[in-house]
């Protein structure tokens, strides 16, 4: 008899546990679909030199980084220095895809802020960031050496997204 | 009132010239409909809590410009979704697929109902079992009899 008024207590317990765990998750993380499978292929041209062309094919037998940002992204602001540091490790080239972007904005900012990346191409109407499920910039991609996109980072990267997720990734990838 | 009721007119005039304006390559108003219909059951995914017909984000507004392409380039609307959805997982959709990480989702009211069914039926046959079958003895029955004869 004494158990029964137990009972709405632990309900209660059990409903707070899961809200509690509910407050902790990001709802803006979505789980891409497309980690595990083929990097969407994209040719675009510089945002330095636009008659220059990149195909996503050239980047094949590397592990490397896609990071998808703009100059009016304002969270890209936090995340430029980090990548910029990033780069100078060596670890794995980046690739800029400059979203719905100016490139002349883009060559300004890159100027002031440090350019991290290996190359930047211009995505001018968002096309390739649709291919890749992109929604809210920035966002960076692991794309392994076959080409298979292996990790997707959601939002600016951190100093603990970097050494505890990309780095060993990288790491892991590039034996 | 008629420079009233004119004055009235205009205002309308203006908004119909504004709202014109709002939705671009709107030509086609079978594909605007359908692409609207289509779009009132996907998440927009900047802005959660819209759907992607009505959301006004930027990401959106190119979807949806997305979509009308592919509508006339004569995809089906299954077609259509599965391209949104190899992007952008099956968080698009309202309505979630039924697939093995969704089936506590898609069953798990039915399994609350059967156990509040069970419950229900515990609890009734315990009450059964609590009622006594108890018949009057011979005594009660006359003192019962007379009780009820006195009120008549």
């Amino acid at each position: 008899m004494k158990l029964k008024f137990a009972i709405p207590l632990v309900l209660f317990l059990l409903l707070s546990a899961f809200l509690w765990k509910g407050l902790r998750l990001d709802p803006r993380e979505v789980p891409s679909p497309l980690i595990g499978k083929p990097a969407p292929q994209f040719v675009l041209s510089d945002v330095h030199d636009p008659s220059r062309q990149f195909s996503s094919r050239d980047m094949l037998g590397k592990v490397w980084l896609l990071n998808v940002y703009a100059s009016w992204c304002e969270s890209c602001r936090d995340e430029h220095p980090l990548l910029v540091e990033f780069s100078g490790k060596g670890l794995a080239p980046i690739v800029g895809l400059d979203y719905k972007d100016k490139p002349e904005d883009a060559r300004k900012w890159l100027d002031q802020m440090g350019n991290p990346y290996t190359l930047s191409v211009s995505d001018l109407d968002g096309r390739v960031g649709i291919n890749y499920g992109v929604y809210g910039v920035p966002e960076t991609y692991v794309i392994d050496k076959s080409g298979i996109i292996r990790e997707k980072i959601i939002g600016p990267v951190t100093v603990s997204r970097i050494n505890e997720k990309l780095v060993p990734l990288i790491k892991e990838l590039s034996r | 009132m008629k420079r009233l009721l004119f004055a009235i007119s205009l205002l309308f005039v203006v908004f119909n010239v504004e709202a014109g304006e709002a939705v671009p390559d709107a030509a086609d108003p079978a594909i605007e409909k359908r692409m609207i219909a289509l779009s009132e059951n996907l998440r927009c995914l900047v802005c959660q809590n819209e759907s992607l017909a009505a959301s006004q984000a930027e990401l959106a507004l190119d979807l949806k410009q997305e979509i009308r392409e592919m509508m006339k380039k004569g995809m089906s609307d299954k077609e259509i979704v599965a391209y949104l959805v190899h992007r952008y997982g099956d968080f698009v959709l309202y309505k979630p697929p039924v697939k093995s990480t969704t089936l506590l989702l898609w069953f798990g009211p039915f399994l609350f109902l059967v156990l509040g069914l069970i419950l229900l039926f515990i609890t009734i046959q315990k009450r059964r079992s609590q009622i006594a079958d108890s018949t009057l003895s011979k005594d009660d029955e006359r003192r019962a009899q007379s009780l009820l004869e006195q009120n008549q």
